[in-house]
């Protein structure tokens, strides 16, 4: 309690969260209101973003599709699991 | 010894690693503002600035009918470019290839 610091308590952080669902399939919400729907390759630090069987919506509707796609983490809203 | 990153042959344990193996060949890329650039990778960085060889960039612009209901349509632009640098800031996505 000294230092206020490395009581997080049972290791529950948002970047375990992120290295739990690699592999799985998820939503990447935009600040733009873009998503995507894609495999989770990667993330790093940034939140940067590697993506498999991506598809692109916008408004509801699929505009595209890329067989790999890296997204960077700036523009990252949210990601959810699917 | 174990892990040496060359080029093509290291798995993509990180994002930045996909960008890595699109060295050279062609790639789209979304930026802000409903900019997209299709050109070969010649370099990049952690920030994502990226130089672009013999690219073509489309601008979509959206345009309100004048006529009343306010109608709006879509215009895209096309630009040539032999070479660009890309600041990192503005990028989006990048994606090998080029399919759209």
């Amino acid at each position: 309690m000294e230092n206020g610091i490395a009581t997080q308590g049972e290791g529950r952080d948002p970047s375990g969260f992120l290295s739990e669902i690699i592999g799985s399939s998820v939503t990447v919400k935009l600040n733009s209101g873009v998503v995507y729907k894609g495999e989770l390759q990667s993330v790093d630090g940034y939140m940067n973003i590697a993506l498999e069987k991506t598809e692109e919506h916008v408004n509801g509707v699929k505009k595209r599709s890329y067989g790999d796609a890296f997204v960077r983490g700036n523009n990252v809203m949210y990601i959810s699991a699917d | 010894m174990a892990d040496v990153d060359d080029g093509a042959a290291a798995p993509v344990s990180e994002p930045l690693d996909l960008v890595r193996l699109c060295l050279d060949e062609v790639v789209f890329v979304k930026l802000r503002g409903d900019r997209e650039l299709k050109g070969r990778l010649h370099a990049y960085d952690s920030h994502c600035n990226l130089v672009l060889g013999d690219v073509e960039e489309t601008v979509y612009v959206v345009e309100e009918d004048e006529d009343e209901d306010g109608d709006e349509t879509v215009k895209t632009i096309h630009k040539k470019s032999e070479m660009l640098f890309v600041r990192g800031d503005s990028v989006v996505l990048i994606s090998p290839q080029g399919q759209s």
